[in-house]
């Protein structure tokens, strides 16, 4: 059987719950592996990028899950990142830049039995997109944005992005980026969030649990996971990150659900960052508050003549 | 056709805050009940409160498409409305306002040839609780002066306030009544009187003509419907489950009408962040399998093209409703334009096919919100509905069964079922390579649909690619679809006789005013008729030369200052126009002002 029933250990331990009609949906029939996933197109990203550790984790987490390729629907952005759907077998959708966010939830509004993962990085996410952020953050609606954050612009060579240190040197900021970089655990927080956590590409295996995770959260999970960009980014570097990351779970009293805790973990951004659910919580889902939904079922599904003959008559009769 | 014995407008005016369009509304709903065909405009500031606002009602017992001018009874709630409206109207028109209003002259307005009937609204609404139902003691006053039953109005005001406890309606009720008994008896007293003139010579007449009697002519169920609630209505039968939007006046009351009913018809609507995010969700939408729609305004579209764009590179079916506005930017918001035909056919970098239909009438707006979906599905790319303030906002009567689900045809385009599917032995290739253009779609969610759309340029199989067959193969195949949905396109629609010497050549809204304009012309021994388009993008070539080719001397008439679709043709066909008529100060040429323009641009002969 796939995992789908089992806690994430390294990730936090709380009881997972499985997505309607998502994780674990395989029919129960064939046993789903990452190699479900392989596909003949070879990423075009540098030797080296933290993205090929992502798109390894994603594979394996929704193997892990049960989730097939044609179960999840994998929405992305632009940039080098948001080219993931073309090296995976598996529905998939590189929109525009800063746009996947609402892309998905049209989506996943027309769609809610199927898995939705948002795959963008720091510039969709949190600048040109950091509107549709907010707002999905607040939103709760049931989907998974893992961010590859790497601090900076590279798909277009090397420009200071919304989460660029102070004074990190670009091609844009030749006196040093001006602005404090936004801090996206902190902002997923303030902006109502369910589930915030981080992850780090030279950590893998703890990522891939992440990842399972934020997959069967009811409701948006955020995972910012921190992705060296070995060509573009010499501050943030494997090094820079794997002396700072620490493990949340390991500290003494750890309790994702409080927020107060939580509070400070995702402020928490120096000498020391938490990776890990820094925050959990559960509310109603976005789509649980859909009545059309929940009396009609999802819009994808749409027949001919479904619409019964006295509602329309109703609706019309109110022109009398 | 035969030219009308009853042809009145009514307008009540005041401030915003004060209920104008509402009463407007439940006016004209009652006149329609009461057998009278009605045609409603709409004219107010962007405000909530204050400023002058008015609703204007034209009444008739023949088909209303446009409304007119000049007023022939004015319900004035405020002394401005007085002040704004006198010189607008006709002579022996009557002014219904209230008696306090201290800065009225009289004596001015009967020397206009009006009569003038201030009327205690105030008073009776206070005696029966509240000054609120003013507009209502307006509306009792003007059934007693047009000599409409009161019946259709109580049923109305019965509809409209039943809800808020019987107490609000019976109050209602007893000012209406008392408001149409003062007005009967007073007329009753100044015709015993026999004062005054005629109001042709300037004299204040004594007795009010403008009598439309106690019910109209017209049988069976009516409704009265405006083009945003119609095309609602079509999107609705044509199975749109889908909706995202940003408020944006004047698309906003067509997004409303679908969230309204929303739990009813299945249709899954979403108020979103911004317009970006609206068309975003639809395009999501649209890929998981739904038929899905946005509507907006000019500036909302504008935020929209990225998305648009996006829509067409993925060949995903979408459809856009742009109310649109006077612009350029805030513009006019709450005012009408024909300004945003030439963006919509070009917005978004590159080229890529879309569809543009703007509907004339109420009965297009309908039909135009279920084949829309079926163009966009037939040929897989965005259609843009291209309405405006007007249309989107005037009421209309039809029988009641005239917009009939049971003369919608939906049409899903090239999909593949879920045995399709099942059933292919070669790799599915979402863009494969046709003569049509459009490539079988699969809705995601089968094991042998897998694949994943790309706003790259990309290949048959859906992968990013940069190499010159597979660009140049992919940009033929999307643009092959223009020629393919050219012959899916109508062409232009004639009214009026055969062979005019001046044709008036319009789209959209304009149908109604440039309609009542011909059969005016008509009616003064004028020849004129009209070529009416409403399938604008891509424009059906041969059927659009075919009509031209009857056309003797064309004139353009238009919304907007640069005569856009007058360019468009010219474009497409070569064809040039004598001349046009623009107007573009956001408010909707009446028939009266196109003949006017007429004379000018051809002479009078025309």
């Amino acid at each position: 059987m796939p995992e789908t029933a089992r806690g994430g250990g390294a990730a936090g331990g709380a009881p997972g719950a499985a997505r309607p009609g998502g994780g674990g949906a395989n029919g129960g029939t064939a046993r789903v592996t990452p190699k479900d996933f392989d596909s003949e197109h070879r990423p075009t990203w540098c030797p080296g990028c933290g993205d090929y550790a992502i798109l390894t984790a994603i594979k394996k987490t929704l193997a892990d899950l049960g989730i097939a390729p044609h179960q999840v629907m994998i929405i992305s952005g632009i940039g080098c990142g948001s080219k993931l759907p073309d090296y995976i077998h598996a529905n998939g959708f590189m929109t525009i830049h800063g746009r996947p966010l609402a892309v998905a939830t049209g989506f996943r509004l027309a769609n809610p039995e199927m898995t939705v993962l948002v795959v963008d990085g720091d510039g969709d996410a949190y600048g040109i997109g950091g509107n549709h952020f907010i707002h999905t953050c607040r939103r709760n609606i049931n989907l998974t944005h893992i961010v590859q954050n790497n601090q900076i612009y590279a798909l277009t060579k090397g420009q200071y992005s919304p989460t660029s240190e102070q004074g990190f040197v670009t091609t844009t900021s030749p006196d040093g980026a001006p602005e404090r970089p936004v801090l996206p655990t902190a902002l997923a927080f303030a902006a109502g969030a369910t589930f915030i956590a981080r992850a780090f590409a030279g950590r893998p295996q703890h990522m891939v649990e992440v990842m399972k995770e934020a997959v069967r959260h009811p409701g948006y999970a955020l995972v910012d996971v921190m992705q060296p960009c070995v060509t573009f980014n010499k501050l943030n570097t494997y090094e820079w990150y794997d002396q700072r990351a620490y493990d949340a779970a390991a500290e003494p009293g750890y309790d994702p659900a409080d927020p107060v805790q939580a509070w400070e973990r995702v402020n928490q951004w120096g000498d020391r960052i938490p990776i890990g659910i820094l925050y959990r919580t559960v509310r109603p889902t976005y789509e649980e508050g859909v009545r059309a939904l929940q009396r009609h079922g999802p819009p994808a599904r749409w027949t001919e003549r479904d619409l019964p003959g006295e509602v329309w008559d109703a609706m019309v009769e109110a022109f009398t | 056709m035969t030219p009308a014995t009853v042809d009145l407008t009514v307008t009540i005016g005041g401030d915003a805050g004060q209920g104008i369009e509402s009463s407007g509304t439940a006016f004209a709903r009652a006149l329609m009940r009461a057998g009278w065909h009605i045609f409603t405009m709409v004219d107010y500031r962007s405000r909530i409160r204050g400023g002058h606002n008015f609703y204007q009602i034209r009444v008739s017992d023949r088909p209303l498409y446009s409304h007119s001018d000049p007023v022939h009874l004015l319900l004035a709630m405020t002394e401005e409305t007085l002040k704004i409206h006198l010189d607008n109207l006709a002579p022996g028109a009557a002014v219904i306002y209230d008696e306090g209003f201290k800065r009225v002259d009289r004596a001015e307005i009967e020397a206009a040839g009006v009569l003038a009937f201030p009327a205690p609204l105030s008073r009776l609404a206070a005696r029966h609780g509240s000054k609120v139902m003013m507009n209502t003691a307006a509306l009792g006053a003007a059934a007693g002066l047009l000599g409409v039953d009161l019946e259709p109005i109580a049923s109305v005001i019965h509809d409209n306030f039943g809800r808020k406890g019987s107490r609000v309606a019976e109050a209602n009720q007893e000012v209406l009544r008392e408001a149409r008994d003062w007005a009967a008896a007073e007329l009753a007293r100044r015709e015993g009187g026999q004062a005054g003139g005629n109001g042709q010579d300037g004299q204040a007449p004594s007795a009010f003509r403008y009598r439309l009697g106690p019910r109209g002519p017209v049988t069976g169920r009516r409704m009265a419907i405006h083009g945003n609630h119609a095309l609602a209505l079509g999107a609705v039968a044509g199975g749109c489950r889908f909706a995202a939007a940003y408020p944006m006046t004047p698309g906003t009351s067509l997004f409303e009408f679908l969230t309204a009913h929303s739990h009813r018809t299945g249709v899954v609507t979403k108020h979103a962040e911004d317009e970006i995010a609206a068309m975003c969700m639809v395009v999501g939408a649209a890929h998981a399998g739904a038929r899905a729609l946005t509507t907006t305004s000019g500036g909302g579209f504008s935020l929209m093209v990225e998305a648009l764009g996006m829509a067409g590179m993925v060949e995903l079916p979408v459809v856009i409703v742009v109310a649109q506005r006077g612009g350029p930017s805030t513009g006019l918001p709450t005012r009408t334009e024909q300004g945003d035909l030439l963006f919509a056919v070009h917005a978004s970098q590159g080229e890529f096919p879309r569809i543009v239909l703007a509907p004339g009438t109420i009965e297009d707006c309908f039909e135009a919100g279920w084949r829309a979906f079926n163009l966009a599905e037939s040929f897989q790319c965005p259609v843009i509905i291209l309405t405006d303030q007007y249309l989107a906002s005037s009421l209309r009567d039809l029988p009641a069964g005239a917009l009939d689900r049971r003369g919608v045809v939906i049409d899903r385009g090239p999909v593949l079922t879920a045995s399709d599917l099942d059933a292919l032995a070669e790799p599915y290739l979402r863009f494969r390579d046709t003569p049509s253009g459009v490539s079988p779609r699969a809705i995601p969610g089968h094991p042998k649909g897998v694949y994943a759309l790309t706003t790259d340029e990309h290949d048959e199989e859906s992968h990013i690619t940069e190499e010159i067959g597979s660009r140049v193969q992919q940009m033929a195949k999307r643009m092959r679809k223009l020629d393919s949905a050219a012959a899916a396109m109508r062409g232009p629609r004639w009214y009026g006789p055969p062979d005019a010497e001046v044709t008036l050549i319009c789209w959209g809204s304009l149908y109604g005013p440039c309609r009542d304009a011909v059969d005016r012309a008509a009616a003064a021994g004028r020849s004129v008729n009209m070529l009416h388009f409403s399938d604008l993008w891509p424009l059906p070539e041969d059927e659009v030369n075919m009509a031209l080719a009857m056309v003797n001397r064309a004139v353009a008439v238009e919304q907007n200052y640069s005569g856009q679709f007058a360019r468009l043709l010219r474009m497409v066909t070569g064809f040039e126009v004598e001349a046009t008529l623009n107007k573009f100060d956001g408010r909707q040429f009446t028939p009266g002002e196109i003949l006017e323009g007429l004379e000018e641009a051809v002479g009078a002969h025309a």
